[in-house]
């Protein structure tokens, strides 16, 4: 699954940074039907998490209500350098991963 | 020709002109449904999808929750509904305080012209919430999947 | 909850009784006066060109458009991502990438289609030229024309492009290109279906006017590959040819037919001044 993850490489302590996801899937709902009229069956991603400082920030949990290829923008207060991680996990329980450094650059330098 | 468009265009308007009370009873349904008997206030939430869409498949939505997302005063969830779906939750988003800011944008999918509605749970356990209305307008020609 | 409702009123109104205003459609993409003239001076005289060339951008939402123009969110833009890393993988027996051969690839690539390809002696649009090059060249597992592969690669070289005038050479076509030209004009100008319709009767004929809920495009081609709503994935131009087809209860022909091919050659001309705007999001 292609994902692409908008996140500042560096902030200062106490910014609220605006983070946008996008991952590809088809999203079926489940009430759609295929060129000889047999429903496709449901097939979504289910839960997006964002932790960051091994805590939650953000978790959505999505039904089938949820647009294909599933655009999110959120927001994460910058605290201490570290890995943003970003899951996303499937009606299958298969789960995506991937990890953004975020770097705090001091006020005065 | 003229005459019939006009008459058309009255009796559709017309229609609508009632929908209102139809929204209503069926918004009412969905939230019992989904928070029984608590009370939700109207307000603090600002949800915005557009007025027409073109396609109900992909349809923006942005929701911002007034809170200063502090340890002591953040908001917990907000769940988002669109009653006249087939499933009518369409999602619900948890904050912890370190997001900063209680808002999502996203797109999400509509089977029709409906009240899209955003509820906010707070860390005291209240519910705000705040609605939006959205048309949809359907594609001229069938398409069939290839 | 009235004034809402008043307000559904008159755009329900608005939209029985009055053709949707061409006035509102901002004309920014057109040709000037004289490039315009030069346009029809080459044309042939069986096809008609646009007389002014509008792209279907000015044909969507501002919620779409707004889609198109954010690469971030713009889903086609995955599909761009997946066809740039296939251009670099090797791939095939010869275990080779497209890269291995095509070192210092041209941005302009996307704009030299349709064209005649002598090996093959046939006119070949970008897609059915990558099919070619992916099984001959790299002799590798022949690909299906609206396969992710086909799409992502047909996207990324496209996306490559963008901001070209899609017509590169159409406008004065080679010879061999020429039958290509007229036959997709007669294809663009021929009623066909149930429904007894050509693609001038809608594209041509009734641009600005409402069809149902959709506001009609003069039906250019410079967007493609697009990603479509209704598709909810990224999609070729010929599939849109198909439902097009299907829309008017006409037989649709293959994906990668020459009846394609040559419509594709002839819309290239038609939208003579359009710039390249793939992935452009469409409904």
């Amino acid at each position: 699954m292609k994902t692409r993850i908008s996140i500042p490489a560096t902030a200062k302590k106490g910014d609220i940074l605006n983070i946008k996801t996008l991952a590809s899937h088809p999203m079926h709902s489940g009430f759609r039907r295929d060129a000889i009229g047999a429903l496709v069956p449901r097939d979504i991603i289910n839960r997006f998490r964002c932790e960051y400082q091994g805590q939650l920030v953000f978790e959505a949990k999505f039904g089938p209500g949820t647009a294909a290829n599933p655009f999110l923008s959120f927001h994460l207060r910058a605290d201490e350098r570290g890995n943003v991680v970003f899951i996303w996990i499937d009606q299958q329980g298969e789960r995506t991963e991937e990890l953004r450094f975020l770097d705090i650059v001091d006020d005065e330098y | 020709m003229k005459r019939r468009t006009l008459l058309l265009g009255a009796a559709t308007g017309l229609a609508l002109q009632l929908a209102p009370h139809v929204y209503a009873k069926r918004l009412k349904a969905t939230m019992a449904l989904f928070y029984g008997e608590e009370t939700i206030t109207v307000g603090r939430v600002h949800l915005k999808t557009p007025p027409l869409a073109e396609n109900g498949n992909s349809v923006s939505l942005v929701v911002d929750v007034e809170s200063p997302m502090t340890e002591n005063d953040y908001v917990r969830e907000i769940r988002i509904f669109a009653d006249n779906n087939p499933v009518p939750m369409l999602a619900s988003y948890q904050f912890s305080p370190a997001a900063g800011k209680a808002g999502v944008a996203t797109r999400i999918r509509l089977s029709n012209s409906q009240t899209i509605t955003a509820v906010a749970r707070l860390n005291d356990g209240t519910l705000w919430s705040g609605s939006s209305e959205t048309i949809v307008t359907l594609a001229a020609c069938v398409d069939p999947l290839l | 909850m009235r004034s809402a409702a008043a307000s559904l009123l008159i755009v329900i109104i608005a939209n029985f009784l009055l053709p949707a205003a061409s006035a509102t459609v901002p004309l920014t993409n057109t040709l000037s006066a004289s490039a315009s003239a030069s346009a029809s001076a080459s044309a042939s005289a069986s096809a008609p060109v646009a007389s002014r060339a509008q792209s279907g951008y000015h044909f969507q939402s501002s919620d779409t458009q707004s889609l198109q123009d954010d690469d971030f969110k713009n889903p086609g833009m995955l599909w761009v991502d997946t066809g740039r890393q296939y251009f670099n993988d090797a791939t095939g027996s010869k275990n080779k990438a497209c890269a291995s051969c095509h070192k210092k690839l041209a941005s302009s690539v996307a704009t030299t289609f349709p064209k005649m390809n002598q090996h093959l002696g046939a006119v070949v649009n970008l897609t059915t030229q990558i099919q070619h090059c992916r099984s001959q060249h790299q002799q590798a597992e022949p690909i299906d024309y609206e396969s992710e592969t086909a799409l992502a690669l047909t996207a990324y070289l496209a996306n490559h492009a963008r901001g070209q005038r899609a017509d590169h050479h159409v406008l004065a076509p080679p010879a061999t290109l020429k039958q290509s030209v007229e036959d997709g004009g007669r294809y663009f100008n021929q009623r066909r279906g149930q429904l007894n319709l050509s693609c001038h009767n809608c594209h041509q004929d009734s641009v600005g006017k409402m069809l149902r809920g959709d506001l009609i495009s003069q039906g250019q081609s410079n967007g493609y590959p697009i990603y479509r709503l209704e598709w909810q994935s990224l999609g070729s131009l010929h599939r849109r040819f198909r439902a097009c087809d299907i829309g008017v209860r006409a037989q649709p022909q293959a994906l990668g037919s020459d009846t394609y091919i040559n419509l594709e050659a002839y819309l290239k001309q038609r939208g003579a001044g359009l710039l390249i705007e793939t992935p452009a999001v469409r409904r």
